[in-house]
This record gives C-alpha cells, structure tokens and sequence, in this order.
C-alpha cells in the first residue's frame, strides 16, 4: 500500500461512512479488483519462521529475551500488572489459544512457544489509533512513535495476541542495563516489539534471532521467492496465531 | 444569568462546598496520579481499560437520554416537557463534560490530547467519538442558552434554532452508536463483539438517563419550589419503562447467543459475569444485583399501579438507575478483557485513588448541573414574580 494511497484513504474518510468501516471495506475491494503484484517486482515483506522443535531443544533457553530486552531497554517492573514485554515466552495452549486439542504430545504441551507481535498485514491495532502514533510500514513493520502516542490504549484492545505493553509507571528505574543506542521510554505511552527496526536498517538481522543459540528463528523477505523464509515455508507445515480474525499475522510457527 | 448561581441558600452553599471539597480531593489525586502513572490505578497489561472508561461509557449514555426529552416536545409538540427539556439538555452539558474528563483522566499522556485534532484520523473510532460529543457538547450549550435566553426576555426562541435542535436528535443517538462501534468492532474482543451493542448502549441510556431525570425533578420538588408536575414525570416513567424492557430484552438475547453457541470465546465472558471464572468470583455479587434491581425495577414499572405511585416510582427509578450503572459502569469494560487474548482469567478492581478521582469527576459533573438548575430555576421564578 502506498503513502499516496494511505492520504487518499484518510482524506476519502472524511466522509463519515467511509471513515467508519471504509479502510477495510476498501482494502476487501482492492484485493478483488486489484490482482496481487508478482513476488519478483514487490518489494520488501519482513516476517519470521520460529521451529519451536529447535527452540524445545534448549529448555529454560532465554537468550532472545535477555538480547531484546538489553537492545530495547525493556525494565523489569518485578509485577505482572505493570510488566514490559517485547518478547516473551507463553505455554502451547496460551500461545494458541484457538488450538482445542485435548491431546497434545506432551514436549509442545509443556513447552513454551515464543511471541511478540505478529506485525500483521493487516493490523487492528493500527486501524484504532486515534494519532496515527502506530502504523504499518512499506516492509510491513509495525512501528510506535512514543512521542506521539496519548496512552489511550486502544491499540491494546484491539491487539488478539497481548503484544502490545503500556508503561504504568516510569520504566527508566527499572532498566538493568542501559543500551545507550536505544531510546528508552516515558511513562504513559505504549510500546511493542519493532522487529528490530534500528538493526535492520543497518542491514543486521533482529536480535532475538542472532541471540538464539540453537538457529531456531528464521528472518527474512517474503517478497523474494528464494529466500531461507520462503524456502522454509513451502518444505515445512506452519501455523500462525488466530489467522482466523484476517490480522494475517507474519510469524510463523514449526510446532 | 450566571449572577443567579452566586446567590442562594445555605442549604445550596453546603451543598456547592461539599462537592468544591470532593473535587478539590479529586484533583489532587489527580495530580498523583499524573506524577506516578496510571499504575496507581487497578489496570494492567491484561487489562488496560478499566473504571475510568466505563464511567465515560456510562455518562455517555446519559448524556444521550437528553433526546428522550427534547424529541416528544420538539418534534411530537408534547407541551408537558416544557418544564424538563432544559433540564434534560443542562443534565447532557454535564454528562459530557463528565464524559471527557474522564477520557483525560484514563490518558497516559494527557497533555497530548490535541494529537487526536492535529492528526485526525478517519478510520480510528476515537475520532469520531471525540468529534460526535464535542459536537454534542456545542449542540446542547448552544441549544439551552438560546431557549432560555428567549425564556427569560418572555419571547419565543428564534426560528433559526429549530433545525438545530432537531439536528441535536440524530446527532444524540450518533453519540452512543459511536461509543458502542468503540468497542464492537474489536475483533480481539469477542465478549464485545456483537451488533447489539449499539442499540442495547441506546436501551440502556434511554432507561437510565430519564430514571435519572425523575430522580432529579423529585429532589427539585423537595429543595426547591419547583415542581415540574405530575404528568411529564409520568410520562418520563413510561419511556423508561419500555426502554428498560428493551434492555432486558437485548441482554437476554445477547446471553442467549454466547451460552446456546457455547464458543468458548463468546461464553466465558458471560461465565465470568455471572458464575465466576477459574475461581475469579469478582463481579458476581454486583451482577446479581443488577439482575434483581432490573426486575424489581420492571415490576414496579410494568405495573401501573406502581408505577403510578410516585413514592414507588423513586424505588423503581433508582434501581434502574443502578442496576444498568453496574452493568455498564462496573462490568461491561472490564470483561472484555477478562479472560484476556491468550486465555488468562485477570483480575481488576478499582483503587482507591481510581475511585477518588472518579468521585471527583461526578462531583465537577454534579457541580456543572447544580449551578445550570440554579440559573434555569431562577430565571423562571424571576418570570413568575415579574
């Protein structure tokens, strides 16, 4: 979706019956009429892979947690009211919530599977936002202005996967380890998992993924066809998280 | 007019002291609050609305029940609402006012609430809410000035404000739809999900705002000398009574839908409400309570006799008044996060400070209606003597 198309959209809004349901309505029209550029003239879509039987191998692992929280100067608040999360880890049956499955072998179920956020196509929570403080980048980051952001948490509502946290208190204190290159939050405004956007500008890969010791998470371009991602994806069975409520979220799962 | 608000009795000083005090209270942990964060608050990463937003979601209902006044005398000539439409439309100034200042108190970033208005965004519904009762609000001031303006100088109001106050009709109902879209266009939230949140919001608006309005016109009847009559009561009884079955009715098929479906994501939310959830007991009591204030409520209502009886109809008005202020200001907000996305049962309940500063706010609101009464009254009793 282009910049040029996203103006025309909010001005189209002004009218109030576009505005309401208008952006979906539209985009349900543009995917009917408008067939899908081919993968070799798109550009960037970032996304990930995560082969949780690779992750399962090192049980009580957290190095991806410890290198996004160093990278991003996630606080530990010491409560789970309060708590800060980019990345985190969830047991199967919180992970999937949607997975009913009564039997399950017993290494997924007791197990847990790593989340963050999804960076959907097609975000709910950047739909909400009432500033424009969170939005879908070209790539399909999806990005947080903490200057912009008024702490309304629709964002937080809105998000199906929690992955979205709100500073309660001031988060500075709680910082273990300060990361200068990266700024830190004010209390009062929402933060979330930017899939390492300041690294990837600089051509590095996440940090969750160069910390993982066991190779179990696959970055990379969806748009190109001989990518790893790709590669991945067509040898192996995935799941995502909650496909059925259309967020088609970006992360990948090998269970 | 105002000059009419600085001159009273002692009774109408204690009782402007008493809510300058709770306000002052409200302010202050206000200011802790700015200084500390919402985490003084009972919120949390589960969840992240909580009292706040549901006394916004309560009063706007409230202040959308104006219209149940000014429709049957501007548009069905009902001469009996004369009397109460100023009241109606000065309770929906204060309700809005209410409205955003409880919105400004659930900010995180207050100051920056501008942001809405130098970035608007159409495809936000915050937006639309923002702009529909800021619109309101000028509607309504707008409205009252002007009509008793012309009131007082014993003329009729001028030609060009009719259209305006039927504009103000649509533009009430548009207020609550719009609160209601807040919420049921969340896919996230399933307990939220469902089309008749909307007119179910304007039910229950509509049942509690002239519950609200019969109360208030009793208390004038006591305080003051003015007595709105027996008649527009009467009939402000009957219009709660139907949207009070209405209520009723949409909640019964909302239950209906989540447990006979038995979707686990719709269910459990209505498990929580009213049986508990992974021995999260938290909103049962009240929940139960509203249950049997509603049908307390109906039968004093339903019932003409009872109805009828005004000593009867306070009972009956204020357990509605209740019976939806649990509802929709203690359990609707906060279950749509309970259990949350990845299947957790939270718990919430408000603070202290939540609570003061929300017992500040209704006081700033009370304070708001007090003073416009005091105007509206004594513009009419000036009238009378003259």
């Amino acid at each position: 979706m282009s910049i040029d198309r996203r103006k025309f959209l909010a001005i189209a809004g002004g009218a109030a019956a576009i505005g309401i349901a208008g952006r979906r309505t539209l985009k349900v029209l543009a995917k009917n009429v408008i067939s899908k550029p081919s993968a070799t003239l798109a550009g960037k879509r970032w996304a990930m892979v995560i082969d949780l039987k690779k992750c399962r191998e090192l049980p009580g692992c957290t190095k991806c947690i410890q290198a996004c929280d160093y990278a991003h100067n996630i606080p530990d608040m010491g409560n789970s009211k309060d708590e800060i999360k980019w990345i985190w880890k969830e047991k199967f049956n919180h992970a999937f919530v949607e997975q009913e499955n009564y039997f399950v072998p017993d290494d997924v179920k007791n197990n847990p599977a790593i989340l963050f956020c999804n960076h959907c196509d097609n975000p709910p929570c950047t739909n909400v936002c009432p500033t424009q403080a969170t939005w879908k980048r070209e790539d399909g980051v999806v990005m947080m202005d903490w200057h912009r952001c008024i702490g309304c948490r629709y964002c937080m509502a809105a998000c199906p996967y929690g992955s979205r946290s709100f500073n309660w208190r001031d988060p500075r204190p709680h910082i273990k380890q300060l990361n200068p290159d990266f700024p830190t939050r004010e209390r009062g405004v929402v933060e979330k998992c930017n899939f390492c956007e300041e690294r990837l500008s600089r051509g590095l890969l996440p940090a969750c993924v160069e910390a993982c010791p066991v190779k179990a998470m696959t970055f990379g371009n969806l748009e190109d066809p001989n990518s790893e991602i790709r590669e991945i994806l067509n040898k192996r069975f995935t799941i995502r998280r909650k496909p059925e409520l259309g967020t088609q979220p970006e992360i990948y799962y090998i269970i | 007019m105002l000059e009419n608000a600085f001159s009273g009795s002692k009774k109408y000083w204690t009782w402007i002291i008493i809510l300058l005090i709770l306000i002052g209270i409200g302010t202050i942990t206000f200011i802790y609050q700015m200084n500390t964060g919402l985490g003084i608050t009972g919120m949390g990463r589960d969840v992240t609305w909580g009292f706040y937003i549901a006394q916004f979601t309560f009063l706007v209902g409230v202040a959308a029940s104006a219209v149940m006044v000014v429709l049957p005398y501007y548009l069905h000539n009902y001469k009996e609402f004369g009397k109460i439409t100023i009241l109606g439309e000065f309770l929906a100034v204060g309700s809005v006012i209410m409205c955003m200042t409880f919105i400004f108190a659930d900010m995180g970033q207050p100051l920056r609430m501008l942001n809405m208005f130098l970035y608007p965004t159409p495809h936000s519904l915050m937006f639309w809410d923002a702009m529909s009762l800021g619109g309101y609000l000028v509607l309504n001031v707008l409205i009252s000035q002007v009509t008793l303006d012309a009131e007082k100088k014993g003329m009729h109001p001028p030609k060009w404000i009719k259209p305006i106050i039927i504009l103000s009709i649509p533009w009430a109902v548009s207020i609550h739809t719009v609160t209601a879209f807040l919420y049921q266009g969340l896919a996230a939230r399933p307990f939220w999900l469902s089309a008749i949140m909307a007119p179910r919001f304007l039910a229950t608006a509509f049942s509690a705002g002239p519950a609200l309005l019969i109360l208030l016109c009793m208390m004038l009847r006591r305080t003051t000398k003015f007595d709105v009559g027996y008649q527009p009561i009467q009939k402000l009884a009957i219009i709660a009574t139907y949207a009070m079955l209405l209520n009723v009715f949409f909640l019964l098929m909302e239950i209906f839908t989540a447990l006979y479906s038995g979707i686990p994501g719709h269910a459990e939310h209505f498990k929580y409400l009213y049986f508990g959830l992974d021995g999260n007991y938290r909103l049962v009591p009240w929940m139960w309570l509203s249950t049997i204030l509603a049908v307390v409520s109906l039968i004093l209502l339903v019932t003409p006799k009872y109805r009828n009886n005004e000593k009867l109809l306070v009972i009956a008005s204020a357990s509605v008044f209740l019976s939806i202020w649990l509802d929709k200001g203690l359990g609707m907000v906060v279950t749509g996060f309970i259990p949350s996305t990845l299947g957790y049962v939270p718990d919430y309940w408000p603070t202290l400070p939540e609570v003061t500063i929300s017992i500040g706010i209704y006081a700033l609101g009370a304070l708001i209606i007090t003073v416009l009464y005091k105007i509206a009254l004594s513009v009419r009793r000036q009238l009378k003597v003259s």
